[in-house]
């Protein structure tokens, strides 16, 4: 699995991020993100790449696994 | 599922603002101009006395309502947050050069929508501006473009900025003999104060529940072939069309008129509408959002977002005291003279468009140490 810390970036650059880390063709990732509009994009676009997302909330920041 | 409710949010979001923009056309705001951004802000730097343009100066209350409507929001969904540092100046620099692009083009994008829903055909010159800069800006992030992290903030600093809002509405209508007033021009017509904030709140509140963002619904249609935010930006020009036709139809005043001569506080300098919306296409994509998300996102506690809108804010203070902004075109002895910016904003355009590419450069390729 691949871990991705996308804390403290700004739109749009965790979805650049996964976008980027999903070319090198695993099947799972996970991404911290630290605010609801990247959680929502990143698992938007995931979702749309044929992956499911599970999402995990610690305080204001959300870990998603993503997998296929 | 989840996309399907957040597509038709944004729809009806899209469509509410849409005829909320025309609505305030029709309680006194200058024509096409129920919301701009950059407008908007100019006024209200006037109307603070940071330039001394006197025919756009008044503090508009649709900016106090939009911050305050995305504080509200956010902290009633517990996603207000206060987070900064950045890259703060060089948020300021991209806001400063964002708004003389703007201001060359004579709008923001929400106008630059407004204008086409009006019947202005050379904002179609500013669209085409408008996607090449996103288009470039796409072209940075894709190679890795960051302004890189923000960090947690001491929450008075996220804070600060709707305080601001506050002390302002206050002085606007408690203490406004400190302010300044145009007594013509776009700055002399405007809604009433009520009805503006009011509006400005609920489009403040629909904007952060909803993300909406002018640059990024063309952003990540081409990023990430995503059409969420373009929905928002096309629901917006559908009703404020239809809006306009029925007003058209429905009172004596001119709220829709299809062609390129003589429309509303706009020019036909063709080659300036594409290079400003270029210029605040690409500062907005490597700001990470439009003016309006902007000033959404610093209702949200994001102090970096303040920042870009101080830049704003003092590229309109800079662009009519230096007369960098564009003239609308006019009817002189019957003649018709076409606008535009002036020497100086067209400088300022071009250096605003090197500027950019070379924050563009230096944080995507320059150094390539973690983020």
């Amino acid at each position: 699995m691949k871990h991705l810390d996308a804390r403290g970036l700004s739109c749009p650059e965790p979805v650049v991020m996964i976008r980027k880390a999903m070319m090198s063709g695993e099947r799972a990732y996970e991404i911290v993100v630290d605010n609801v509009t990247s959680k929502e994009n990143v698992t938007r676009y995931a979702e749309h790449q044929g992956y499911t997302v599970s999402v995990c909330q610690s305080g204001s920041e959300f870990t998603l696994q993503i997998q296929k | 599922m989840k996309l399907k409710n957040e597509k038709l949010a944004i729809i009806l979001a899209g469509l509410a603002i849409g005829v909320i923009a025309v609505l305030l056309v029709l309680f006194g705001n200058p024509t096409n101009m129920g919301f701009c951004i950059a407008c908007f802000l100019r006024d209200t730097a006037g109307g603070l006395k940071l330039h001394t343009a006197a025919v756009v100066q008044y503090v508009r209350p649709e900016i106090i309502g939009l911050v305050l409507g995305s504080f509200l929001m956010a902290c009633l969904k517990k996603e207000w947050a206060p987070k900064g540092g950045s890259a703060p100046l060089t948020r300021f620099i991209l806001g400063f050069f964002v708004m003389v692009g703007c201001l060359a083009f004579l709008g923001c994008p929400f106008r630059m929508i407004l204008r086409l829903a009006g019947g202005d055909l050379n904002a179609l010159f500013g669209l085409l501006g408008f996607v090449g800069g996103i288009l470039a800006g796409v072209f940075f992030l894709n190679k890795g473009y960051s302004l890189k992290r923000t960090y947690r903030q001491p929450r008075l600093e996220g804070m600060a900025f709707p305080i601001v809002q506050v002390v302002i509405l206050v002085i606007l209508v408690f203490f406004s003999s400190l302010l300044a007033f145009s007594e013509s021009g776009p700055g002399s017509k405007h809604a009433p104060v009520l009805i503006s904030l009011a509006a400005g709140l609920i489009v403040g509140a629909l904007a952060q529940r909803t993300r909406l963002c002018m640059v990024g619904g063309i952003r990540d249609a081409v990023l990430f072939r995503e059409s969420k935010l373009l929905l928002g930006f096309i629901a917006i020009f559908v009703a404020a069309l239809a809006g306009n036709l029925i007003l058209n139809a429905a009172t004596d005043t001119t709220f829709f008129k299809l062609g390129f001569e003589s429309q509303p506080i706009s020019h036909s300098a063709q080659l300036w509408n594409v290079l400003g919306m270029a210029l605040a296409g690409f500062g907005c994509t490597l700001l990470g959002g439009c003016p309006l998300r902007q000033l959404i996102l610093a209702g949200e506690g994001n102090t970096d977002s303040a920042i870009a809108v101080l830049g704003l804010i003092a590229g309109a203070a800079f662009s009519h005291n230096f007369g960098l902004a564009g003239a609308a075109d006019s009817v002189v002895d019957g003649v018709y003279k076409v606008g535009g910016p002036g020497a100086n904003g067209k400088v300022a355009v071009i250096a605003g468009l090197v500027i950019v590419t070379v924050i563009a450069c230096v944080n995507t390729f320059g150094k390539k140490e973690e983020v």
